[in-house]
């Protein structure tokens, strides 16, 4: 336990911190997806993870299309028309990928009326199924007979490894707080989050879409009397969780640059953690999760070492489910304010 | 308003508790000033009264008065948010929920919440089981305890379903029951608890008027078997016809109580179910 | 209703059918009928019988881990299927019972197996009752999610502890003594006594003598002694799960999963039932790991008891019917076994068993082989609906014939 580390110097602290921010920002956008689904269907949609996963392959295969394999090194600002291109092919990918889930996993269940905790099984089970299927994108690519085609794309035989996007992003420092250098990738990232949080924000209380999901979140009966349309409803709000996920992919693929197909599920994990805390159902709630999620992995990382970092998100998600499971912010979707 | 203490003239047997042998039974429940606020709403407002033993007590009022709200204050189902609800002078609101059903008070529910997927014996077993004593150990290595104790509650379940008429379907799923036996099988488990007092929800809902007599019938008989009893109605013919007292509430506040005839001319009574006579159900 | 269901109702039905035939039966026939069949089991992986086994593979390693899963689902059935919490971390509990295992054995100790046993046991079940005091107060989908986060604390806390062995593991955890004379290789294959096994052409058995089982040695080259000492285990679960089921305690879980608050107002204390369901569920998981530890080459690392380990359980018991604990036998031994089998399967065992909980949980929610009561209460809803949808064609008739 070393708290000299994280406390002792300003550049430290800071360091820590920040990038306890940046990673925070990106756990808020996938929380979005996780805490608009439970405020309106009362589901944790388990398969959320992988909505967020098959972004950032999109990223890296936008990449790999537009540029090739060779590894490379760009600026932010060379990179920003291909970041543009697959920021619109992780959208697209991660919102089909929720239709997806919403079509066969969840919709045949609430016709049905189904118990919760079968939808959360059948949840699990497209969250594998999903998870898998990457992992084994080249035996289908093989099935296909397109493995020699999309070779670069499916990595035949290693299709389980670490999948890289060739393209490194350099960032550069951008100003200098108390020791500590905000790059311009770091600041893109918590702007870009911001962003997008507020113009959630925005949509939801002053659209009729918007105004739509909160009634289904409220009542969904009386919502379909006053001629909303639920199931449209919670395709609308499934598509917005998969833009959101598609965001943070692509945010996610220029800071880290690597993905696999099991990498939905510790996101998944931390960024559901941000939602409850921060009060499930609550879209500023997971703003407020995620950031402080983010820093405080982060500080554990500091003084518990780096292998224990992920604990600190399961230890925080278990504290807060026992002793507040109503989050900080408390409220839920349907109660949000015009 | 009128605020009559005149008590129930036949008592019928109790169970094992002390004997009532005067017209006057003993307090059983007690209802002490409760007041209870949901947030700006005040649900019950300052509300007393008291269910003797061996009585069949009704209460009763018009929709939104409250009869459910005071029905699961009384029964340790919501906390009050001043005053108590008592019962055998034990004060009921820091008690667990099983545990006021170990103490003696059983109930139904307005929508029926049988154990679907357990057969009809097996819903009045969890009943009976209520003051089992009998753990893990004793089940796993079928101690004595366990064989006696077991052999007890199947016996005293089909002795209680017989009481209420449904004994030939005790094999069945109790989700498969119609409607009216489903409410018999509820109070059956209730009654397996082996309580000293038995509230009833609106038992009677859903029943056409035959069935509503028989229910009548099935009350009396298990009043007179021994229990108090405490029956929330909106069927004023049959509130009328099977209780000894009735207490009437209206927003919350209690402004009659007394004997079904002096209940029947109240006139604030007469003015809270404005526009509804007395036949109607 | 739906094919699957279709499919699957007559599976119920026979099942039903023969269950009925057996409990007509006096209670020295029952008797004898249940021995013959778990010597049936005893002897399956010497009989070795064509089409089931799995023949490059070692059957008797196959049928071990067969069982092994069996114990496991019989365990996770008690929570889930009786007692209706939904665990997603019950690897957790198999971790902990290897690494006691493991730790008192080996990594600080040399206990023999069959010492060390009980201890794991205990503190498995110990483990549950703290995980479990303040967990069980939480809903239901969030108590999933508890568990699956316990499930991983646990697993990461074993990989950063040195003297739990960290990344490392714990290697060299000995065998169960051996029964008799101890092996002296590699001569001496030790024992009391040999027994052979069948060998098969075509339709047409051999007694094999080439490939004998020495009992009773527990060693790195026959996986048939540790299977039937899981199996021994299994039918001992058996049958307290039996006894245990058949009793107040059976009635409060159930009641308890069926509407907690009713249960609780019918004085039920809920909350001291779904504790000792949770409790046994560990004990049973600490037992089945236990048998991990010693059975597979002696090795144990953080990276045995990965998160999919804890859904492949769950797979296990809802696929094969949750509350029926034949259906969580078969669900285990389906897990186990198909991706054995079908040697090809093995990569696609994940993306099957996720594909498969979907579509169950949306077309038969209740599993392979639900309880009675489930199958009692489907079969009278297809029937109301049958009769619905018979009603509504003779209206139809009737107003096309006016």
């Amino acid at each position: 336990m070393d708290f000299g580390n994280l406390f002792g110097s300003p550049e430290n602290f800071l360091s820590y911190t920040m990038g306890g921010l940046v990673f925070g920002a990106i756990y808020a956008l996938i929380a979005l997806g996780y805490t608009m689904v439970y405020g309106v269907l009362q589901l944790i949609n388990f398969a959320h993870s992988e909505v967020f996963m098959y972004g950032t392959f999109a990223v890296a295969w936008v990449f790999i299309l537009l540029h090739g394999t060779g590894s490379a090194t760009w600026d932010l600002g060379e990179a920003v028309p291909v970041l543009l291109v697959a920021l619109l092919a992780a959208c697209a990918l991660s919102a089909g990928v929720a239709l997806l889930i919403e079509r066969v996993a969840y919709r045949p269940l609430l016709n049905k009326n189904a118990p919760k905790l079968i939808a959360l099984i059948s949840a699990i089970g497209a969250s594998f199924a999903l998870a898998e299927a990457m992992g084994l994108r080249d035996r289908f690519a093989e099935v296909f007979r397109l493995d020699d085609n999309l070779a670069d794309y499916v990595a035949p035989g290693k299709a389980r490894d670490v999948f890289t996007n060739p393209v490194t992003i350099r960032e550069h420092d951008l100003f200098t707080i108390g020791g500590y250098s905000l790059s311009d990738i770091d600041l893109v990232i918590i702007v870009s989050a911001l962003l997008m949080m507020v113009a959630l924000d925005q949509f939801v209380r002053r659209t009729r879409f918007g105004r739509g999901i909160r009634a289904v979140a409220q009542d969904p009966e009386s919502a379909a009397l006053m001629g909303v349309n639920p199931t449209r409803v919670v395709q609308v709000t499934f598509v917005i969780g998969g833009l959101m996920a598609g965001v943070a992919a692509t945010l996610y693929m220029m800071k880290v640059g690597v993905t696999r197909q099991n990498a939905g599920f510790i996101l998944g994990v931390k960024a559901f953690t941000a939602a409850v805390m921060g009060g499930i159902g609550n879209l500023r709630g997971a703003l407020l999760g995620g950031l402080i999620l983010g820093v405080m992995e982060n500080w554990g990382s500091a003084v518990f070492g780096q292998s224990w970092k992920d604990v600190v998100a399961f230890v925080l998600l278990v504290l807060i489910l026992l002793v507040r499971p109503s989050g900080l912010l408390g409220e839920a979707l349907g109660k949000a304010r015009a | 308003m009128s605020d009559n203490n005149e008590a129930p003239v036949s008592l019928g047997k109790s169970t094992g508790a002390a004997p009532a042998a005067t017209a006057t039974g003993r307090a059983l429940l007690e209802v002490d000033h409760v007041t209870l606020r949901f947030g700006g709403l005040t649900a019950l407002d300052d509300v007393s009264f008291e269910i003797r033993e061996g009585e069949i007590l009704g209460l009763i009022g018009p929709n939104g008065a409250g009869k459910t709200t005071c029905f699961n204050v009384m029964t340790g189902v919501y906390r009050p948010t001043s005053g108590e609800a008592r019962f055998d002078g034990t004060s009921l609101t820091k008690l667990k929920r099983h545990k006021i059903t170990q103490l003696g008070l059983a109930r139904t529910f307005q929508n029926i919440r049988l154990f679907k997927s357990m057969t009809v014996l097996e819903n009045v077993m969890v009943g009976t089981d209520a003051h089992s004593k009998v753990g893990f150990w004793d089940a796993l290595l079928r101690t004595p305890r366990h064989r006696k104790t077991e052999a007890a509650s199947l016996a005293r379940a089909k002795e209680l379903l017989d009481l209420v008429g449904i004994k030939a379907r005790h094999d069945e799923l109790a989700s498969n029951l119609s409607y009216g036996d489903q409410r018999r099988l509820e109070i059956a488990r209730a009654m397996g608890t082996n309580p000293k007092l038995l509230c009833l929800d609106e038992p009677a809902a859903g029943f056409n008027p035959a069935e509503k007599v028989k229910l009548m019938e099935l009350i009396r008989k298990v009043r007179d078997t021994g229990y108090t009893v405490l029956l929330i109605e909106h069927d004023m013919r049959l509130v009328m016809g099977v209780t000894d007292r009735i207490v009437v509430l209206e927003f919350g506040q209690k402004i009659a109580e007394g004997s079904p005839a002096e209940i029947r001319d109240n006139p604030a009574v007469i003015a809270a179910y404005l526009g509804v006579d007395e036949d109607a159900s | 209703m739906n094919p699957i269901s279709n499919a699957l109702r007559p599976v119920g039905q026979a099942w039903d059918s023969v269950m009925a035939r057996y409990s007509r039966q006096p209670v020295v026939v029952k008797v004898l009928i249940l021995f013959v069949i778990a010597l049936f089991f005893y002897a399956l992986p010497l009989l070795r019988p064509p089409l089931i086994t799995t023949n490059e593979i070692d059957f008797g390693g196959v049928m071990f881990q067969v069982a092994a899963f069996a114990l496991v689902a019989l365990g996770l059935n008690i929570v889930i299927g009786y007692a209706g919490l939904l665990d997603l971390g019950y690897v957790g509990f198999y971790a902990t019972g290897a690494y006691t295992t493991g730790v008192l054995t080996s990594q600080h100790g040399s206990w023999p197996f069959f010492l060390a046993l009980p201890v794991a046991i205990a503190v498995t079940m110990v483990t549950g009752v703290i995980l479990g005091a303040p967990t069980l107060r939480v809903r239901g989908d969030y108590l999933a999610i508890v568990t699956l986060g316990f499930g991983e604390i646990i697993r990461i806390c074993v990989k950063n502890i040195e003297w739990l062995g960290a990344s490392a593991g714990i290697k060299d955890i000995p065998h169960p003594n051996t029964i008799g004379p101890k092996a002296t290789p590699p001569f001496d294959p030790g024992g009391l006594f040999e027994i052979p096994r069948v060998e098969w052409d075509g339709l047409i058995p051999h007694l094999d003598k080439d490939h004998p089982v020495y009992f009773l040695v527990f060693g790195a080259t026959n996986a048939i002694p540790y299977y039937w000492l899981i199996l021994t285990a299994l039918l001992l679960v058996l049958l307290g799960d039996r006894l245990v089921k058949n009793s107040r305690v059976g009635r409060a879980w159930e009641a308890t999963r069926e509407d907690e608050d009713a249960a609780e107002l019918m004085g039920v204390p809920t909350f001291k039932f779904k504790l000792m369901a949770f409790a046994l569920g560990a004990a049973i998981g600490g037992l089945s790991g236990s048998f991990y530890a010693s059975g597979q080459g002696g090795y144990i690392s953080p990276d045995s008891f990965p998160l999919l380990l804890s859904m492949l359980f769950v797979a296990a018991v809802i696929v094969g019917g949750s509350g029926n604990r034949w259906g969580a036998i078969a669900g285990g031994a389906l897990v186990a076994y198909l991706p054995e089998r079908f040697r090809e399967f093995a990569d696609y065992r994940l993306l099957f068993f996720g594909v498969a909980l979907t579509v169950l949980a949306v077309w038969r929610p209740e599993g392979l082989l639900p309880p009675r009561r489930t199958r009692r209460a489907k079969a009278a809803a297809a029937e109301i609906e049958a009769l619905e949808e018979g009603e509504l064609d003779e209206e139809l008739e009737e107003t096309r014939n006016v």
